[in-house]
């Protein structure tokens, strides 16, 4: 069963094509990371598949439940209800984390899954400690947001994208907005998700990372899919673009 | 005149002043909030409306707004103005007044508030509704507080205001014991007074932020 299918994908903001035309799927317990060069589009595929963005053409859909498709050459959404129903399978992992500054860290994770999903306020209080003792968080419960360093918060952020038990998670640029110190301590998370065969799609500049734990690598430039392969084939491939992004990472270092 | 019957009296002004000033804020608070989405409303006939509305009440002087209020049932409509009526008129020109800067106060902080508290809530569910209550306006409450004190303030010593109708307030009673008795005594207490009412007024909203303190 394909968890995420994305077709045709269009994005145009005013005049600038960011998304040309964008195929590809994500099966259950898929992990896929999405590389390419700056600007290349690979935070608005996430956006358009969260619909924090409205796409311009093509059509996706989550477990086979259409999200949005063409009709008579519009655009159209599913109907209100249904897409609350699907917005369910889900998550998304912020760059800037954007945790509620307001709630503790333990009301970060419970106030969704009890005030919005209105589950059981005892079982969903216990799965979110267990989520916060698996990412090495447990004195942190009653902490705000603020006294958290950027690796906590990172965490938190996946607890709480977790608490919702979405059916894939997307990551955009997870390690970006840390030093490198960190990088380690958020990839080792990211990496024992994997060990529970979540789905996720990652955006991500640490190549070494994604070879590491991708199944399939999606690299994109100037708005399409350049390269849709395995890590191996993916380092192996003589294509140019990805010779010389992959390169001028490589000079970086 | 026993001083003591002058306090008396300036005291009962006193009483006026507050509950003018209680209830300006307990209903232009919310009255404010509710401005303050039209002049945000995504439908242009609303943006229009609230902002003429907003620039008049802040662009006349709310002596005029109490006078028009106060007269205008009279000379627009020719009705008679019963003894009542100055009190509900002096309530719905300061009402309708703060309604406006707090409108403006909450469109700033609102609209301060950074885009991805909006998109992590979209992610997570929460419907637009569930979003305003439980995630941007506790936050919004807290961005406003400095500027909330302001106004709080500036109503405290705006009550004396409502003297320019005959409502007997700390001030209007202040001043006709003044002249009656030929003696500053009585703005001294109204002075002292109003500078009490200030300081608890403080006190109060200083309380209140250190109470939203527990976050950043
Ligand atoms: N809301 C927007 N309005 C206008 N242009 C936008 C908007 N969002 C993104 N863009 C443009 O779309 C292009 C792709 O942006 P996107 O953020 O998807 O790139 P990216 O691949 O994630 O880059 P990076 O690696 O730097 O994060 C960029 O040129 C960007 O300026
Ligand atoms: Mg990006």
């Amino acid at each position: 069963m394909k968890v995420l299918e994305m077709k045709h994908i269009k994005k145009t903001f005013d005049d600038l094509e960011v998304l040309k035309d964008i195929s590809f799927d994500v099966s259950e317990g898929e992990v896929v990371s999405i590389i390419g060069p700056s600007g290349s589009g690979k935070s608005t595929i996430l956006r358009c598949a969260t619909m924090l963005e409205e796409i311009d053409g093509g059509e996706f859909s989550y477990l086979g439940k259409r999200a949005a498709w063409q009709e008579n050459g519009r655009t159209v959404y599913a109907p209100k209800g249904e897409l609350r129903e699907i917005r369910k399978n889900f998550g998304l992992v912020f760059q800037s984390f954007n945790l509620f500054p307001h709630y503790s860290v333990i009301r970060n994770l419970t106030d969704a899954p009890i005030n919005i999903q209105k589950r059981d306020k005892t079982e969903v209080y216990k799965e979110a400690r267990d989520l916060l003792a698996q990412m090495g968080l447990s004195d942190k419960e009653n902490a705000y947001p603020y006294q958290l360093s950027g690796g906590q918060s990172h965490r938190v952020a996946i607890a709480r994208a977790l608490a919702l038990q979405p059916k894939i998670l997307f990551f955009d640029e997870p390690t970006s907005a840390l030093d490198p110190e960190l990088t380690g301590e958020v990839l080792k998370v990211i990496r024992s998700l994997t060990e529970r065969r979540m789905t996720m799609v990652i955006v991500t500049h640490e190549m070494n990372f994604a070879r590491d734990i991708s199944d399939r690598m999606i690299f994109m430039d100037g708005g399409v899919i350049v390269e849709d392969c395995t890590p191996e084939e993916m380092f192996a491939s003589d294509n140019e673009r990805l010779r010389g992004f992959l390169g001028k990472l490589e000079g970086g270092y | 005149m026993p001083i003591s019957i002058i306090l008396t009296k300036i005291l009962e002004g006193m009483g006026v002043s507050v509950l003018l000033f209680a209830v300006t804020l307990v209903f232009s608070l919310p009255l404010g909030l509710l401005i303050s989405f039209g002049r945000m409303s995504k439908y242009s006939i609303l943006r229009v409306i609230t902002s003429v509305y907003i620039s008049i009440m802040r662009g006349t002087p709310l002596m005029l707004q109490l006078m028009v209020i106060y007269f205008g049932p009279y000379y627009i409509f020719g009705l008679t103005i019963s003894p009542e009526w100055k009190n509900f008129a002096a309530a719905i020109s300061f009402v309708l007044n703060y309604a406006a800067y707090f409108a403006e106060i909450y469109r700033a902080g609102i609209e301060s508030m950074p885009k991805g508290q909006y998109e992590a809530a979209r992610i997570l569910g929460y419907s637009r509704a569930q979003t305003f209550v439980r995630i941007i306006f506790p936050q919004v409450v807290k961005r406003i507080l400095p500027p909330v004190t302001n106004e709080t303030i500036t109503l405290v010593k705006d009550t004396s205001l409502a003297y320019t109708i005959g409502i007997l307030e700390m001030f209007s009673t202040a001043r006709a014991l003044a002249s009656a008795e030929a003696s500053m005594l009585p703005f001294v207490f109204a002075g002292v007074l109003y500078y009490i009412l200030n300081a608890v007024v403080a006190a109060v909203m200083v309380k209140i932020e250190k109470k939203m303190n527990y976050f950043r």
